[in-house]
């Protein structure tokens, strides 16, 4: 039964919040600042082996022989592996599995990875590594996702159509025609978003270990233990309920940790073989070769609008450049145009995303997964409607406002919707009104605005079982055990089931502990991704817990002989309403309604309504709730060197109820300051070879904190009917319009229209070179043409 | 991670103790200072000594003292922080306190060392990186193969000198110490430098940098620092200019001097500030206006190349840009 039904966003106890809507502190968050935290890292087994792995130096290549004769023979290595041993394919979209943990007769991408090796320590491990001896016959690499859609020999991966298409789809709703026709304004143009990577400062680890009843146990940084579970289940061909999957504290995710990686089968694989643990540790190096970043997107886009500024039609064609494999790029395909379609309202709405393959480090889901380059491109040209037609920016914006409880022209329902809000607080923050179009040349502010889901009702692979599970374990002593197999990755989901469990139950937050991501001891979650975590898990902890103070209200009332509507649980105590007097700890409630019902316990979940269009992809993007964001930036251009300082930036968003505001501010701090690093200075490129430009921490280049602007947070606070207590998502959001902005405040500033990231200073020094060579044309033509001499 | 490669370290207490360790241990051995270079170059395979002898230990290659003529003595060992910090190198010597203090971030200044600045090997981003990346390449001249990806069929290393402390010392007239057991010799720093990247200085067996000499400046004397990168720290300079200008007691530039860095394997001294501003009063709109044609001079005479990151036109760019600001910080008596 889907937890949807059975509580709405008020508060447990009918007033206000005890623990909800208050700046805790995260339960991990001492543990962490101590050291005292585990990482996967950390973990030291008596006889683990390291294992290292070999990679291809080809872009492009056919295995033609590996020989591990030589690297076996070296003292110290208890195991060398290649494709042959893991030939299975997964992918984390069953229908596009065209991934194997080593490769299996061909290499995609210059770090793509052949064969392992397990030795007493890491040295022995790459030494061996040296001494395999692979023979490769080159082919033709594709490094430009142009080349890859119109070239279809040699394919990267074979495919019926013998093209290098890896998704492609293409959706209309109205009649966009007639709306580029009949239209007052359309502008027109290219934008192109470069590849960015998550940069988590943990780098990919896992430990195997096979234990005497052939229980096969995995400590891995993923986001998604459950699956990690399938995966290795599938590729091991293990029964699943011989393999537990643990995922210890994490050093960051972003999306990079969501798929399965070839780490997880190999140290697995290598446990089985040798009968020892086994531990891989990837470099920084290799992490960059892992990858599953930003998608680069080559976008073109028309936008049809009315002289009111009302956003008639948006049409969009979209190359997306994917990669050497799947990955989540089934997903990112739909997601470049299915979550476009707020918070602007309009009615005709046409995108044609194609996915290739090309020869790099594979493409995946980056925090704001699909729709942070599309949203790019169209608040940029929503930005240039509005200068057309002599409309604010913001104005333009609140025209177009898709309101609330609605649907979007593709069929995604909407249910609250705090976009004006957020509009209305950037503005009066940054003194808009008073600074916009009126700064000195070289400063100037941008808006923008976009939406996000909160979890999709898309379950990655096909089933009727909940999306979210919770289980509670009540002990005598007063303490609530909480079980959950969402993935903790930094965002603080197990302080936030702690919050909701601690509400529902009137306790203190330390009377709640929290277990998460052990698939041993966890109830199945779907894991940290598409921002669905607070949303279900949290409904779905709401849901446990309300069970469990049922019985507990009952043993008390039937104790105490009075209505059950008179006992409330709060504060570490159960009280009496109308005889405070008469009140017990906890403890005593708990130990009371054990004796009443027997051992205590509880079990929640949570599932997603039926949403979505009816057609082909309309489940993929339809989420329960969305969230709501705008952002201003302010931009100081320095037009000699072309350099831009953001002296700082505006968020609002709408995460619907802030379970802990100051959890809700830290992601949107962390999103802005991921937006506009990517806009100025990250750049995950390729060079001639394929090979990456600078896979290191010296040069991709991530701020510091002294390139980091001031940020301010705004928390719009929507009370969304279906999210626990009203919440929805807060941590992808607030990332979108960040870098729109960013292109629209440097319009402000100096007149000039960036629609290619990243902003490199040499991009602005051209842009601006154009700007005043077509001045200087405009003038003298003017000069030309106005001979009438002056009176 | 990746793996430091193995070798023996030695920590002598003397410096005698570390030249005879190096005249033992001839090639095999490297010495090592504060290690913020020499050890991320051995992780990537570029250098592969048996032995290191390292200098922490030796008391007297640290600490900043002023001469009896008013110059300084700088110990090769003393880290970049304190030169950056210590009054003395910020009165005589602006321009290389701003130096100093701009070298990657506040961790690698502490262990950084204003001798492992000078003797900093160069860069290029062809080559600081992995082996496994190297290899998949074909590995590069500078180390491990023979060709060059700079400049197609380039036969000489153009890795760029890549030391922020260097423009200053040489805009400075510094000279270096240099011991080997049983001898030492004292050169001019200009005379240090090979144009080739593959080796730019000329240096011997068996040698340890020990001092760094700046002899006194002269009352009226400014200087300044400027530095391109990417980021507001760790990064490595895409490019590095100090200026010095020496004013007599009217006020008026009776010395300039500009050198360059991040260009080519070895500094370059831009020809013609002396006699650009010569007789200019800082401040006034002739020196302004003369900074004009200076920085457009300047901007001729330098050719960034795709040796390190970062757009080469736009970086040439930056020296026309930066030749003018970092004058002005200098006449100001501020760092730009």
């Amino acid at each position: 039964m889907a937890a949807r039904d059975q509580h709405g966003p008020q508060a447990p106890w009918g007033d206000a919040f005890q623990v909800v809507g208050k700046p805790h502190r995260k339960v991990d968050g001492m543990a962490k600042a101590t050291g005292q935290a585990i990482y996967t890292d950390d973990i030291q087994l008596p006889g683990m082996l390291h294992a290292k792995l070999l990679r291809s130096p080809h872009a492009h290549a056919n295995i033609v022989s590996i020989d591990t004769q030589k690297a076996r023979a070296i003292p110290g290595v208890h195991a060398v592996i290649t494709g042959a041993d893991l030939p299975t394919r997964y992918g984390v979209i069953p229908w596009t599995m065209d991934e194997t943990a080593l490769a299996v007769d061909k290499v995609r991408f210059i770090g793509d990875p052949v064969a392992a090796v397990a030795a007493v320590d890491e040295d022995t491990a790459n030494l061996a590594l040296n001494a395999i001896e692979v023979e490769y016959e080159l082919l033709h690499a594709y490094l430009d996702p142009r080349e890859a859609l119109e070239r279809g020999e040699p394919t990267i991966h074979a495919n019926k159509r013998g093209n290098n298409v890896s998704k492609q789809v293409d959706l209309a709703f109205g009649d966009v025609d007639e709306a580029l026709e009949s239209a007052d304004l359309v502008v027109e143009g290219d934008y192109s978003f470069h590849g960015s990577t998550h940069g988590a400062i943990e780098p990919h680890c896992a430990v195997a270990q096979v234990d005497a009843q052939g229980l096969l146990t995995l400590w891995s940084s993923t986001q998604i233990t459950h699956y990690v579970h399938r995966a290795l289940a599938h590729v091991l061909d293990l029964p699943a309920h011989r393999i537990r999957v643990i995922q210890p504290s994490l050093g960051g995710a972003f999306g990079g940790k969501s798929d399965p990686f070839a780490l997880e089968f190999v140290t697995a694989k290598m446990a089985q073989m040798t009968g020892r643990p086994v531990k891989m540790l990837w470099t920084r190096e290799e992490v960059f070769y892992a990858h599953r970043g930003r998608h680069p997107m080559q976008m073109h886009y028309k936008t049809a609008a009315d002289k009111d500024g009302k956003v008639r039609a948006v049409d969009a064609k979209i190359l997306i450049d994917g990669g050497s494999y799947s990955s989540f790029g089934l997903v990112t395909t739909y997601y470049s145009g299915q979550l476009l379609t707020g918070p602007y309202a309009f009615p005709a709405y046409r995108f044609d995303s194609t996915r290739v393959f090309t020869n790099k480090p594979p493409c995946g889901p980056k925090r704001g997964h699909g729709s942070v380059q599309p949203r790019f491109a169209f608040e940029v040209q929503l930005d240039e409607v509005a200068e057309k037609l002599g409309i604010d920016p913001i104005e333009i914006r609140r025209r177009n406002y898709l309101g609330e409880h609605t649907q979007t022209v593709n069929g995604q329902r909407i249910t609250s919707n705090g976009f004006l809000e957020c509009l209305d607080k950037v503005e009066r923050a940054s003194a808009w009104k008073e600074r916009h179009g009126k700064l000195p040349s070289g400063r100037g502010l941008g808006v923008a605005g976009s939406m996000y889901i909160s979890g999709t009702n898309y379950p990655i692979y096909p089933n009727d079982m909940p999306q979210a599970g919770i289980q509670l374990k009540v002990d005598r002593s007063g303490l609530v055990m909480v079980f959950t197999g969402g993935n903790d990755i930094g965002q603080g989901s197990n302080s936030v089931v702690a919050y909701l469990v601690a509400e529902e139950l009137g306790l203190e937050l330390d009377a709640v502990r929290v277990i998460a991501a052990d698939t041993d001891l966890c109830p199945v979650d779907l894991g940290a991704y598409s921002s669905r975590v607070t949303f279900m898990v949290g409904n779905a902890a709401i849901d446990a817990a309300r069970k469990l103070r049922k019985l507990v209200v009952q043993a008390l009332a039937e104790k105490w002989e009075v209505p059950e509507q008179r006992v409330r649980l709060v504060g570490g105590f159960a009280v009496d309403l109308e005889d405070p007097e008469r009140h017990v700890p906890s403890r005593e409630a708990f130990q009371l309604a054990e004796a009443r019902f027997d051992t205590l316990g509880s079990t929640g979940s949570y599932n997603t309504p039926t949403l979505g269009g009816d057609y082909r992809g309309g489940t993929i993007g339809a989420s329960p709730a969305y969230s709501f964001t705008a952002h201003i930036v302010e931009v100081e251009v320095d037009e000699e060197t072309g350099r831009i300082r953001v002296p700082k930036v505006w968020c609002a968003h709408d995460c619907g109820r802030a379970l802990n505001p100051m959890l809700v501010a830290g992601q949107i701090e962390g999103s802005v300051y991921m937006g506009i690093a990517e806009a100025l200075l990250e750049n995950h490129d390729m060079n001639r070879f394929g090979l990456h430009a600078g896979p290191s921490l010296l040069d991709y280049r991530m701020p510091t904190t002294i390139d980091t602007p001031e940020i301010e947070a705004l928390i719009v606070e929507s009370v969304d009917p279906e999210g626990p207590y009203g919440a929805k998502e807060a941590g992808e959001g607030p990332l979108h319009s960040a870098i729109p902005a960013l292109s629209n405040a440097i319009f402000d500033a100096c007149g000039i229209r960036l629609r290619h990231l990243p902003f490199t200073p040499a991009k602005v020094l051209a842009a601006l070179r154009e700007k005043r060579a077509r001045e200087a044309a405009d003038a003298s033509v003017s000069t030309s043409t106005s001979s009438t001499p002056a009176v | 991670m990746l793996r430091l490669p193995q070798f023996e370290l030695i920590e002598p207490s003397s410096l005698y103790g570390a030249l005879a360790a190096l005249a033992e241990h001839g090639p095999d051995a490297m010495v090592l200072a504060g290690g913020t270079d020499l050890l991320p170059n051995m992780k990537h395979g570029l250098f592969e000594p048996r032995m290191l002898v390292s200098l922490a230990g030796i008391e007297e290659l640290r600490g900043v003292q002023v001469t009896s003529e008013g110059g300084l003595s700088i110990g090769a060992m003393t880290p970049l922080a304190d030169v950056a910090d210590h009054p003395e190198v910020r009165r005589r010597a602006p321009a290389l306190a701003q130096a100093a203090g701009l070298v990657a971030g506040p961790q690698l200044r502490s262990m950084g060392t204003l001798g492992g600045n000078v003797m900093l090997d160069t860069r290029c981003q062809w080559y600081n990186q992995t082996h496994f990346w190297r290899q998949a390449l074909g590995f590069c001249l500078k180390k491990d193969g023979t060709v060059c990806h700079v400049v197609a069929g380039g036969k000489r290393c153009v890795a760029a000198a890549s030391n922020d402390s260097v423009p200053a010392l040489t805009t400075l007239g510094a000279s270096l110490r240099f011991e080997r057991l049983g001898q030492a010799r004292t050169i001019a720093i200009d005379e240090l430098w090979h144009s080739d990247g593959a080796n730019n200085k000329r240096t011997e067996g068996g040698e340890i940098l020990t001092r760094i000499e700046i002899p006194a400046t002269p009352a009226g004397h400014l200087g300044a620092y400027g530095k391109l990168r990417d980021r507001g720290s760790i990064d490595f300079p895409l490019l590095g200019m100090a200026v010095r200008l020496d004013l007599d007691d009217q006020g008026l530039v009776e010395h300039a001097d500009q050198v360059v860095v991040a260009l080519v394997a070895r500094p370059v001294r831009i020809k013609g500030v002396h006699e650009a501003l010569l007789g200019l009063r800082p401040g006034s709109a002739d020196f302004e206006q003369a900074l004009v044609p200076l920085a457009e001079a300047a901007r001729r005479q330098c050719r960034p190349m795709a040796n390190i990151p970062g757009d080469e036109d736009w970086r040439r760019e930056m020296v026309a840009v930066f030749t003018r600001r970092t004058f002005l910080a200098a006449a100001e008596g501020a760092s730009d």
